[in-house]
């Protein structure tokens, strides 16, 4: 059996399908991933930690059309659970890989896929240390569907969606609405060219730059991925009893996107990101830390956006540009296009 | 000048007019989603009262027609729908709670997308849900007639599509109605243009004057509706010329009447209104939903506390629900007006004052 010939497909384990799934892990997807061989697997990976806590996350992926200006499902897979560490600001260091794969994914598909996961936990210096790989009966997924679960190493400071203080400005590392305009524009069925690119990036050196600015002035980070901004800071006054004003005017929004989520009727404050986060900071740290984040690749747009206040409590305040003001609601579930 | 600025001024002549108690309704559903997004009633005096009308198709979807629409997705037909309409409640639950079940719900950005749906699946029926104004209307037209011309056999249409002018005679002639203005939709009066309100100003006397949807769009609205107002000469202004015109858009006008003709239709909240729907010409009978499915007559449905129906009228303000915000939110609504986005208790909700 040729696992090079680009019309195969992936077939239920099985038969002849089974042993082609068995050579494609062996021969391409374990070196990809910078594996060893099959023989010499374990049931269980022993890891070598250093420090004194351990940041642990997990998170699934599905994503539709799989591959999308700026990432694709692997490299996305990959980003979120490093991003959720670095919310804590813990050093990612190793990955679980968990992949449910629907009968008839092409074959390059998945190599394509696991070549892009492959290159991610390389550019982030994160190892993945275990996986699974079960194939699904045709309709019992939607193409793939890829879980990772993460461990990191926590400094001195961790970070708390708990800690956000009346007073700590709100910091954005760039523009919002990217990932989930990116995707919406190059589903086929949209059939609207853009030249928007889904912002998925590994924020873990970025974090640290911050903590490195700001130490424990720093309270509270959120990585921004589904609900928005919207999502993001609301979870975050209701977690630290403390109220957020906003500044739509400071907000910063790629024209492309605000013009895509209009025509949309959705909100850029509620499409999600993939490489985006929102930060807490005392007063006296914020300007050191925006300075920071600015010299930063991912950071170089970032903005302050706001300010913690201690009334009223759980809500979110947007004053528009136009000098009115009104709530910033926590988004409610699906995002459906609207009629007219 | 800014549009921060341009904002500020037009509130200051606003305010300057001392405008006298006066209720505009603004018919569109995206309009009550701007003013509540803008916030533009700080903005505006407290004697300026806005209320909402019926201009969001997915909230004055009648019950009959979403029990209808349930039962033909549970009988095995992919409904190809515009999203708005996937979490509406009714009799038999929403079309989210049927694709739950198994039945195969398919949201469109554009109904020509159906007809790609009928030739991928020739083993299925594709049933296009045709809910929208005037607005909608012409591409919907587009996409039948194109069925009609490939002779498609697995494609219908279930039409539920409503006109904007009959419904405003309506709340007029309404003897409870008290609006003395409506804000006109910018979106429809694009196809059907200024000409299609000039009854409303005529013979019921009332000042309209179509908007677009940015701040300034509507601030200029009310101002030239106060102008009307206290110079008690009613007419049709048009303060958004760079997309509407006074005939509207002809081309799509005549789609729309190749393919469809008038009908009395069922309104949620207005209840039935004579040639306010509309319905498929006789040539395009055998495409219609309607012909191919066998359903049971409409359940009785209670919504509980819901006063969407007064809502939609500008008889009650979302906030006079006794569920609103509490029982009835975005992410479990009773009534249709907190499901779309152009529903006013959801703009009202997302977008409230603190």
């Amino acid at each position: 059996m040729d696992i090079s010939d680009s019309s195969q497909k992936v077939a239920l384990g099985h038969g002849s399908g089974g042993a082609m799934m068995q050579q494609f892990i062996t021969e391409q997807l374990l070196p990809a991933l910078g594996g060893q061989s099959a023989e010499g697997l374990e049931d269980a990976a022993t890891l070598s930690i250093s420090a004194a806590d351990i940041a642990f996350t997990t998170d699934s992926f599905t994503v539709q059309p799989l591959f999308f200006p700026g990432g694709d499902i692997g490299s996305l897979a990959v980003h979120g659970t490093v991003n959720d560490l670095a919310m804590r600001g813990a050093t990612p260091r190793y990955l679980s890989l968990g992949l449910i794969i629907e009968e008839g994914l092409p074959l390059d598909t998945l190599r394509r896929i696991v070549q892009s996961i492959g290159q991610a936990a390389r550019d982030c210096d994160v190892i993945i240390a275990c996986g699974d790989t079960k194939v699904v009966g045709r309709g019992a997924a939607d193409a793939i569907f890829i879980n990772t679960s993460g461990i990191g190493e926590c400094g001195d400071h961790i970070p708390s969606v708990t800690a956000a203080t009346p007073g700590d400005r709100v910091l954005v590392n760039g523009t919002l609405g990217d990932h989930g305009v990116a995707v919406m524009m190059a589903r086929e069925d949209l059939q609207i060219s853009s030249a928007v690119e889904s912002d998925t990036a590994p924020l873990h050196t970025l974090v640290g730059a911050m903590l490195e600015a700001g130490g424990e002035a720093v309270h509270t980070l959120r990585d921004l991925t589904r609900g928005g901004l919207a999502a993001g800071v609301n979870e975050i006054v209701a977690a630290s009893g403390v109220g957020i004003t906003l500044e739509a005017a400071t907000i910063p929004v790629r024209p492309e996107v605000g013009g895509a989520c209009e025509v949309l009727g959705l909100s850029p404050y509620a499409v999600a990101n993939e490489g985006k986060l929102v930060a807490m900071v005392a007063p006296e740290a914020a300007e050191k830390v925006l300075a920071a984040m600015r010299a930063h690749p991912l950071g170089r747009n970032a903005c302050i956006i706001g300010e913690v206040a201690a009334e009223p409590v759980a809500t979110v305040r947007l004053h528009t540009p136009i000098g009115t003001t009104r709530i910033l609601e926590l988004p409610a579930g699906e995002l459906l296009p609207r009629i007219c | 000048m800014s549009t921060i600025a341009r904002c500020r001024e037009l509130a200051a002549t606003i305010a300057a007019a001392k405008p006298p108690p006066m209720t505009i309704m603004e018919v569109c559903g995206t309009h009550s989603h701007a003013i509540a997004r803008y916030g533009l009633k700080q903005l505006l005096p407290e004697q300026v009262r806005f209320v909402s009308g019926p201009g969001c198709p997915v909230c004055v979807t009648a019950d009959g027609d979403l029990d209808a629409i349930v039962q033909i997705a549970a009988q095995g037909a992919i409904i190809a729908t515009f999203g708005d309409m996937v979490r509406v409640p009714g009799p038999r639950g929403s079309l989210a709670e049927a694709r739950a079940a198994g039945a195969d719900i398919r949201v469109l950005y554009s109904p020509l997308q159906s007809l790609q749906l009928a030739r991928e699946n020739p083993a299925r029926q594709v049933v296009l849900l045709g809910i929208g104004f005037e607005t909608t209307v012409p591409s919907i037209a587009v996409t039948v007639s194109e069925a009609a011309r490939r002779d498609l056999d697995n494609f219908s249409i279930y039409c539920a599509h409503k006109l904007v002018p009959p419904a405003l005679k309506a709340l007029v002639e309404d003897p409870e109605a008290q609006i003395d203005a409506f804000l006109c939709p910018g979106h429809v009066s694009t196809i059907i243009g200024v000409a299609a309100y000039e009854f409303l100003a005529a013979d019921y006397g009332i000042a309209c004057a179509i908007g677009g949807f940015g701040p300034t769009d509507i601030l200029e609205a009310v101002r030239a509706l106060i102008e009307q107002i206290k110079g008690a000469a009613p007419c049709v202004q048009n303060c958004y010329t760079r997309a509407v015109d006074y005939e509207g858009n002809t081309l799509a006008q005549s789609q729309l009447a190749g393919v469809f003709g008038p009908t009395d239709a069922e309104w949620r909240g207005l209840g039935a209104i004579p040639a306010s729907g509309l319905r498929l010409r006789d040539e395009y009978s055998h495409l219609d939903a309607r012909n191919r499915y066998e359903l049971e007559p409409p359940i009785p449905y209670d919504p509980g506390p819901c006063i969407c129906g007064d809502v939609l009228q500008g008889k009650a303000l979302p906030a006079e629900c006794p569920a609103f915000g509490t029982r009835c939110t975005p992410a479990s609504p009773i009534g249709p007006c907190m499901v779309s986005s152009e529903g006013s208790c959801a703009a009202m909700f997302k977008y409230r004052e603190t």
